[in-house]
């Protein structure tokens, strides 16, 4: 052979290795999910992670469970860590094409789904016939995972917001804990008093980084009845007297009351730990906060109780809501769809099964009763028949959610591009809650710079 | 001539053959041991890099990708984070030349001087390079710049009679206190390197330097110096190509972008445009903004210092 044959060949070498190895890193399946016996295979994310006990053991019972029930079907769990969706690892799975069949995501997550090509058009596939329940499902959900007409996603989860107080630090306080404060100049007065017992303890928490911050705005937001973006969705509209008195009120509490807490730029976990340490009096968030601090971080279910979220002048105007569903990966074959929306009935959507199996949950460390999911309509078959197991099996203080479920404001979803523009307003929640002299006016003109620009290029 | 010339042809036909097999030889085993790094660059830089290119002039929307020529670019130079993030990550560059590059060629002059526990006190300093970047991050987060009179660096301010500090919550105090943790982490690489270096320092130097009656300082000066140039440069180089890529410190001490966008680096603008902000596109097109300034300044440091050495 000579050199330059033999160059040929060494090339030719490469190319079929590179080609070799790119392959091997595709995870496209090339049987169609069905094999020579006929059985179906899906792929499925959100399997619990082992440091979950429990839920692993109900999800393989629950699978084991399903498979026995459909022998033509075979579920394949995959695990995406503990919270399911953090959001890089998301974008990354998306990017790359390595989601699941069958793939767990927030309902903010649509915009980035269908960008990504990734999601499959599911309406023809979803009716009461292929989800016993869907005609229970509330539509407000079901809007969410809708775009243009077509259905992108199966809600299986949502929340709502509201006041999460420790009745152990109120009492310290002398606080009435049946008497939660219903606005904000109360929530103040109340984080005043809970600070002066115990300078080691912030009165009211707050998040202001890891795109909890923009999060947690936006809920404040709501509360006084403004909004995050216009109505066509097209430009920013926080920059208000409402976006003001929201950062007005974390300041006067930062700085004037000195009952917030020294160590800010708190995200997810850091706030939920200093909760479950006893060091936090007060901060909005859903009912199943309360599940995190208790089986994450080592807290107790009897401290922490929930009140609807305050308002400025009364309780909230609207409160934040928001979820998680699944989507479905384009070119599934109608077996796969069929078979995957199969599973998330029976594991999500189902009264008495899967995730609302109560029966087997009461005894395991993991709360039954809390008021969420609020997933079924008011009034429907399905949601009386999970209020009624609910309560049945309850397993936690539920008179510590009750003025929350008593009183259920307006819920508003969250914006198009909620992480994007959650990321931007972190800055303005970390300005106010660490520097004294942060000119309010100043923050939320850069965020509304920030955003404007955001939405004219994602246009 | 041609008849004496004749025979000649076969043996030396018979020798190019052999010569060309052994070439032929050499070259396969050389191309073979070659392939798998060929591979694995060809994998893991090269394609990433020009899909990379390629992408910072494309947009995808609704899975459907398309060319917008330089829409990317433009879009993440309008970003109001751009030049806050360049203007964070050269304050950074700056401040870890000043206090990263020095301070290892200091402690390795110092450490050099040792005749005792030698061992020992290279072992402490090197420590720190052993410890995940991650853990020594979070115990600098968590115990040294805790806000409160409790934190490590505030109780010895108090101790000495000084004011605290905020640390990572005082945009002031986000570069300076960075910089610190990130010198702590790798200076030990640092210090290894120059003592190697300073070993190789002929003793007749310094000696003569003595006689001639040089102090400490001019003998570093004028030995030390000049002796360890070509390390120094090198390690000037990679410690300004490294700060540039400033990472992990904003994402873990100031959980991203820290107040008011006091710790956003070019590198985690990067990170926020792609994972967080659903724009792959610009976080690209940023990308390849930041390979051709980190390019250039490796172009005009070589020639500088080929200059400087001819």
């Amino acid at each position: 052979m000579s050199v330059p044959q033999y160059r040929k060949v060494a090339a030719l070498a490469l190319v079929a290795g590179l080609g070799l190895s790119l392959t091997a890193c595709s995870t496209k399946s090339d049987d169609g999910g069905t094999d020579a016996a006929g059985k179906v295979t899906i792929t499925v994310d959100c399997q619990p992670v082992a440091a979950q006990k429990e839920l692993l053991d109900n999800w393989n019972a629950d699978v084991a469970e399903f498979q026995k029930q459909n022998p033509d079907i075979v579920i394949k769990s995959i695990s995406v860590g503990q919270q399911c969706n953090n959001p890089p690892d998301f974008t990354a799975r998306l990017a790359g094409g390595t989601t699941t069949d069958v793939f767990y995501g927030y309902m903010t997550d649509l915009q980035q789904v269908l960008d990504s090509g990734q999601a499959m058009d599911i309406t023809s596939y979803v009716s009461k016939d292929t989800v016993a329940t869907w005609d229970s499902v509330d539509p407000a959900l079901k809007e969410v995972f809708t775009d243009g007409g077509k259905l992108y996603g199966v809600p299986v989860k949502n929340y709502s917001m509201g006041l999460v107080y420790n009745k152990t630090l109120f009492r310290k306080a002398g606080l009435d804990v049946d008497n939660p404060p219903k606005t904000w100049p109360e929530v103040r007065a109340a984080a005043k008093k809970i600070s002066a017992t115990d300078k080691s303890v912030a009165g009211y928490a707050e998040y202001s980084a890891g795109n909890t911050g923009g999060w947690h705005f936006t809920s404040l937001l709501y509360s006084q009845g403004g909004r995050v973006l216009s109505e066509d969705g097209k430009k920013a509209a926080f920059n208000t007297a409402e976006g003001k008195q929201v950062l007005q009120n974390l300041k006067d509490m930062r700085y004037g009351d000195d009952s917030m807490g020294s160590r800010q730029l708190l995200q997810w976990g850091d706030l939920l730990t200093n909760a479950a340490a006893g060091k936090v009096g007060m901060f909005i968030g859903a009912p199943d906060t309360t599940q995190a601090i208790v089986s994450q971080f080592k807290g107790r279910f009897e401290d922490w109780a929930v009140a609807p979220l305050p308002g400025q002048t009364d309780l909230a105007k609207t409160t934040l809501g928001g979820g998680e569903g699944y989507f479905f990966k384009k070119d599934l074959t109608k077996e796969q769809v069929e078979a995957g929306l199969k599973w998330i009935a029976y594991q999500k959507l189902t009264p008495g099964k899967g995730q609302f199996d109560y029966v087997r949950a009461k005894p395991q460390n993991y709360p039954v009763g809390l008021p969420q999911p609020l997933l079924f309509a008011p009034g429907s078959e399905a949601q009386k028949q999970e209020v009624e197991l609910r309560k049945a099996n309850a397993n936690v203080p539920i008179e510590n959610f009750q003025l929350f479920e008593d009183k259920q404001l307006p819920i508003v979803g969250e914006p198009r591009d909620a992480q994007a523009i959650y990321a931007i307003l972190d800055s303005a929640m970390s300005g106010v809650l660490t520097d004294p002299n942060a000119n309010i006016d100043t923050l939320l003109k850069t965020a509304e710079e920030k955003v404007d620009q955001l939405l004219a290029a994602g246009s | 001539m041609a008849l004496l010339t004749a025979p000649a042809p076969a043996p030396v036909a018979e020798a190019g053959v052999l010569k060309k097999r052994r070439k032929l030889h050499d070259d396969l085993t050389g191309h073979g041991f070659l392939i798998g790094a060929v591979i694995c660059f060809a994998v893991f830089m090269w394609y990433p890099m020009i899909r990379g290119l390629v992408m910072s002039f494309q947009r995808t929307r609704r899975g459907v990708t398309t060319w917008v020529g330089w829409d990317n670019y433009v879009r993440i130079i309008d970003d109001p984070s751009f030049w806050i993030a360049w203007r964070n990550t050269f304050t950074f560059t700056g401040l870890a030349l000043v206090l990263g590059f020095a301070l290892p060629f200091v402690v390795a002059i110092v450490l050099n001087e040792f005749r005792h526990a030698k061992g020992y006190l290279r072992i402490l300093v090197y420590l720190p390079v052993m410890l995940p970047p991650a853990s020594a991050l979070y115990l600098f987060k968590f115990y040294a710049y805790d806000p409160s009179e409790a934190g490590l660096f505030n109780a010895l301010l108090t101790a000495v009679g000084l004011p605290t500090s905020e640390w990572m919550q005082s945009p002031a105090m986000t570069m300076p206190a960075m910089v610190i943790a990130s010198t702590w982490m790798n200076m030990g690489g640092a210090v290894l390197i120059y003592l190697a270096a300073l070993q190789n320092i002929p003793g007749e130097l310094y000696e003569a330097a003595e006689l001639d009656g040089a102090g400490i300082l001019k003998r570093i000066w004028h030995v030390t110096v000049p002796q360890t140039r070509l390390i120094l440069a090198l390690l000037a180089m990679m410690q300004i190509v490294a700060t540039m890529q400033l990472f992990i410190e904003p994402l873990i001490l100031a959980n991203g972008a820290g107040t008011q966008d006091s710790a956003t680096s070019v590198a985690y603008l990067i990170y926020q445009h792609g994972f967080f902000q659903n724009d792959l596109n610009g976080a690209a097109a940023l990308g390849v903004i930041m390979l051709v300034v980190l390019a250039a300044f490796s172009a005009i440091y070589l020639r500088l210092s080929t200059r400087g050495d001819s």
